[in-house]
């Protein structure tokens, strides 16, 4: 396996430090690095390896493996700004090298060219703190491609009429139709409408030494044994590491960007596994540690000079908290699907990408057919409300079920409200003495509506596919985030966001953001393609300034 | 190889015919090694016992079969779910083992009061079992609807995490030290298998692969 090619002193000055090895800190480090730059990647958990998985949920789950560690970071969270935030794990992320890209489902869509620009079309929309993107998607479009067969996508071009233009079709074919996928797409045309192949982050053909999916089926929320999952960690951390510029740092808690009196950034401040603290010194920062740590950190960052916190001259860092809307909708069918076996998701639609405003609800969602359970999250929260809950009847209903059972995931907008935010709480400390984070979260009542919407819909395509059974779960006010987007937002005017169309930050010229934070919309709910394809986009940027000399002093 | 559990066995010769040679040098040894290791786990039958004492042990073993009781197919007991348990309360969930210490005492006392002459809830009849369980999975529902004296997720009624554990020692990879066997898995109709080939099940048997709709115009 990948070692460190390169190690570097905290003392020497390397040309680029970046926080965090997720979908974003991966590429980022891969580019710059293979574009001849000197850098080091700090990283606040451990750099687990393939052969450090395990399917052990008392591992996974009960003691954070690859996630972030409330009994050390707590998180605190609130409704709405004038109540006292109580602890709670409100924010899941990855805490490892690759971040949350070694643990998530692994849906891989690409941003629809209405998703850049929908505040131009649909106009102001109350409580909303609504705008464009300073960029477009024909700007992202070849970054997306690069994505595709970099890292590694399956999936069918031009399976879905509703698709933006694309430059060139997935590098490999999609990944096998699971029975909740045939299911779904016989009842989805019924309905009349377009189902197609998932694009997924996982290998259908073996590429670039790893191998393809084994279909195991337990892709969400564990690490991919045998690499198929195009994490970071699995396809570009390595190419990094090969250029032998690149030194991939873990165990590195980074609470602290240093700045000088000329107000640039000289490198960031961490404390070691063993509690030391050091200064990594660097001619650029980027921040790379996800939609609540990176705001975090800026707020952490506040000095004299930047007294409300690195970068935040605007007000906006940690503002217009975006986590995605969601609904489910289950259904039990009379023959065993097996779903438990193969990656999560295997069709989707897009039908509602754009929702009809006469129907008045803004934005619009896709839907996927999957089963993301382990037998144990199954039996936990996978059967009817009206199931028993134990005894012979429990065990008898969980046996029928566990085979014959899959969902309809309704993903949709966010809209970004200002009130939504990540914040330091005043009370609460982590485990090292510094302000916990603090998530102060309600819906826009709109996107509560919209799911609404969606989810009905769900139940009318399971009505459609002969589900014996069917139900969905009241939508509700969500209190857990894990698409954590735009709340360090891009845009051209430096009043009303906190990075250029460059990544680079309004105030402090050596300092760039990059990952779900940068985002300006939503999207419908799979954000981590256009994560990597910023982090693309943002690596060429940086590469241009630094050649033309504009990064340094 | 031929030590290793067939799932493990059979996990192992398909990454045979995937992965790149590089890919499995370098992985080989460490996926040997933890195949082995779970092989070791999951046949170990019985497990000295680190937290609960034997008589504790009886109790626990009788409430978790109670959630999930052995018949036509295995359940909590023959899972070893007790072991799984007594692991846990030892390492990941130790703070749990005052709800444990609390909940024994409280069966105990509701065993006394609606069967006097019964010594506890292990030597119970099936019938008599039957009714104290019920009688604490009613009281968690009450509580449950009741004002909440406790911070939410806290999880300390008795009932709700004995039900939680004793799901996980059931189902969870044998690696986790409980669903020795395979048994839970087996029982919910779960191939131990750790790889799979396509088709699935019944609905994707005779897929005929995706095709496009043709004559429908776009709906964009």
């Amino acid at each position: 396996m990948s070692r460190p090619m390169v190690t570097y002193k905290p003392s020497d000055e390397v040309d680029f430090v970046i926080i965090g090895s997720g979908a974003a800190g991966g590429v980022l480090a891969k580019e710059l690095s293979t574009n001849g730059f000197r850098v080091v990647v700090l990283e606040q958990g451990e750099y687990l390896r393939e052969k450090d998985f395990t399917h052990d949920e008392t591992k996974v789950f009960v003691q954070s493996l690859l996630t972030n560690k409330v009994n050390t970071h707590p998180i605190t969270f609130r409704k709405t700004p004038d109540e006292t935030a109580r602890k709670q794990q409100a924010v899941l992320y990855g805490s490892c090298v690759g971040g949350s890209s070694v643990h998530f489902t692994a849906n891989f869509w690409r941003f629809h060219e209405i998703d850049f620009k929908e505040h131009s079309k649909v106009g102001d929309i109350p409580g909303a703190n609504f705008a464009d993107w300073p960029i477009s998607y024909a700007d992202l479009e070849p970054y997306y491609t690069k994505v595709e067969w970099e890292i590694g996508v399956s999936g069918l071009a031009g399976s879905s009429p509703f698709d933006p233009p694309r430059s060139k079709p997935y590098p490999m074919p999609p990944l096998p139709v699971k029975g909740n996928g045939v299911v779904f797409e016989r009842a989805c045309r019924k309905l009349g409408y377009h189902p197609y192949p998932a694009p997924m982050a996982i290998l259908s053909q073996p590429r670039a030494g790893r191998a393809a999916c084994i279909n195991c089926g337990f892709c969400l929320g564990f690490g991919c044994e045998v690499a198929a999952k195009s994490t970071s960690l699995s396809s570009v951390i390595p190419m990094a590491e090969k250029t032998g510029r690149c030194e991939i740092r873990p165990n590195c808690y980074v609470h602290r960007i240093e700045t000088d009196k000329n107000g640039r950034a000289i490198g960031a401040v961490y404390f070691d596994a063993q509690r030391n603290t050091h200064l990594q010194k660097a001619k650029a920062v980027i921040l790379a540690a996800n939609g609540a740590e990176t705001p975090r950190l800026l707020l952490l960052s506040a000095n004299n000079q930047f007294p409300a916190g690195l970068a935040n001259s605007s007000g906006y860092v940690g503002k217009n908290l975006m986590p995605n809307s969601s609904a489910l909708a289950y259904g039990i069918f009379d023959e065993q699907l097996n779903d438990y076996k193969g990656p999560a998701v295997s069709r989707i639609m897009h039908d509602f990408y754009e929702l009809d405003p006469k129907l008045g609800l803004y934005g619009g969602g896709g839907l996927d057919a999957r089963f993301d359970f382990t037998p144990i999250s199954f039996a936990l929260s996978g059967m009817p409300p009206d199931a028993p809950k134990w005894g012979a009847g429990f065990k008898r209903t969980l046996a029928h079920n566990f085979t014959r059972t899959f969902q309809i995931f309704c993903h949709g907008t966010s809209l970004p409200v200002e009130s939504n935010s990540f914040s330091l709480d005043p009370d609460v400390k982590d485990a090292w003495g510094l302000p916990a984070l603090r998530m102060t979260f309600r819906d826009h009542p709109n996107d509560l509506k919209m799911m609404e919407w969606m989810q009905a819909r769900a139940l009318e395509i399971l009505d459609a596919a002969g589900a014996k059974t069917k139900w969905g779960p009241p939508v509700q006010e969500q209190q857990f985030a894990v698409h954590l987007l735009g709340t360090c937002r891009m845009g051209s005017d430096p009043k009303t966001s906190v990075i250029n169309a460059d990544h680079r930050t309004h105030d402090v010229k050596n300092l760039f953001l990059c990952d779900g934070s940068s985002l300006v919309t939503s999207g419908r709910g799979q954000p981590t393609m256009t994560i990597q394809a910023l982090a693309y986009r943002a690596a060429d940027r940086i590469t241009a300034l630094t050649k033309r000399g504009e990064i340094s002093a | 190889m031929n030590s290793l559990h067939p799932a493990r066995r059979d996990f192992l010769q398909r990454l045979g015919g995937a992965a790149s040679a590089a890919w499995l040098t370098a992985n080989w040894p460490a996926l040997v090694s933890a195949a082995e290791h779970a092989h070791q786990a999951a046949k170990s039958a019985h497990p000295a016992l680190e937290v609960f004492t034997a008589d504790q042990a009886s109790e626990i073993e009788a409430l978790a079969a109670c959630i999930i009781p052995s018949g036509e197919t295995p359940g909590a007991r023959e899972a070893g779910v007790v072991y799984f348990i007594d692991r846990a309360l030892k390492t990941f969930f130790s703070e749990a083992l005052p709800v444990y210490q609390r909940g024994l005492e409280a069966t105990q006392k509701t065993t006394n009061e609606l069967f006097p002459g019964v010594a506890s809830f292990s030597v119970a009849t099936e019938e008599q079992k039957l009714k104290i369980f019920t009688h604490i999975a009613d009281e968690s529902e009450r509580q449950k609807d009741g004002p909440r004296r406790l911070a939410p997720g806290a999880s300390e009624d008795f009932f709700q995490t004995l039900r939680v554990h004793t799901i996980f020692g059931f189902l969870v990879d044998p690696e986790g030290g409980g669903n020795r066997d395979f048994v839970g898995w087996k029982a919910i109709g779960r191939d131990p298998s750790h790889s799979f080939s396509s088709p699935f099940g019944f609905y994707d048997k005779n897929y005929p692969g995706w095709q496009p709709v043709s004559g429908e115009s776009e709906k964009k």
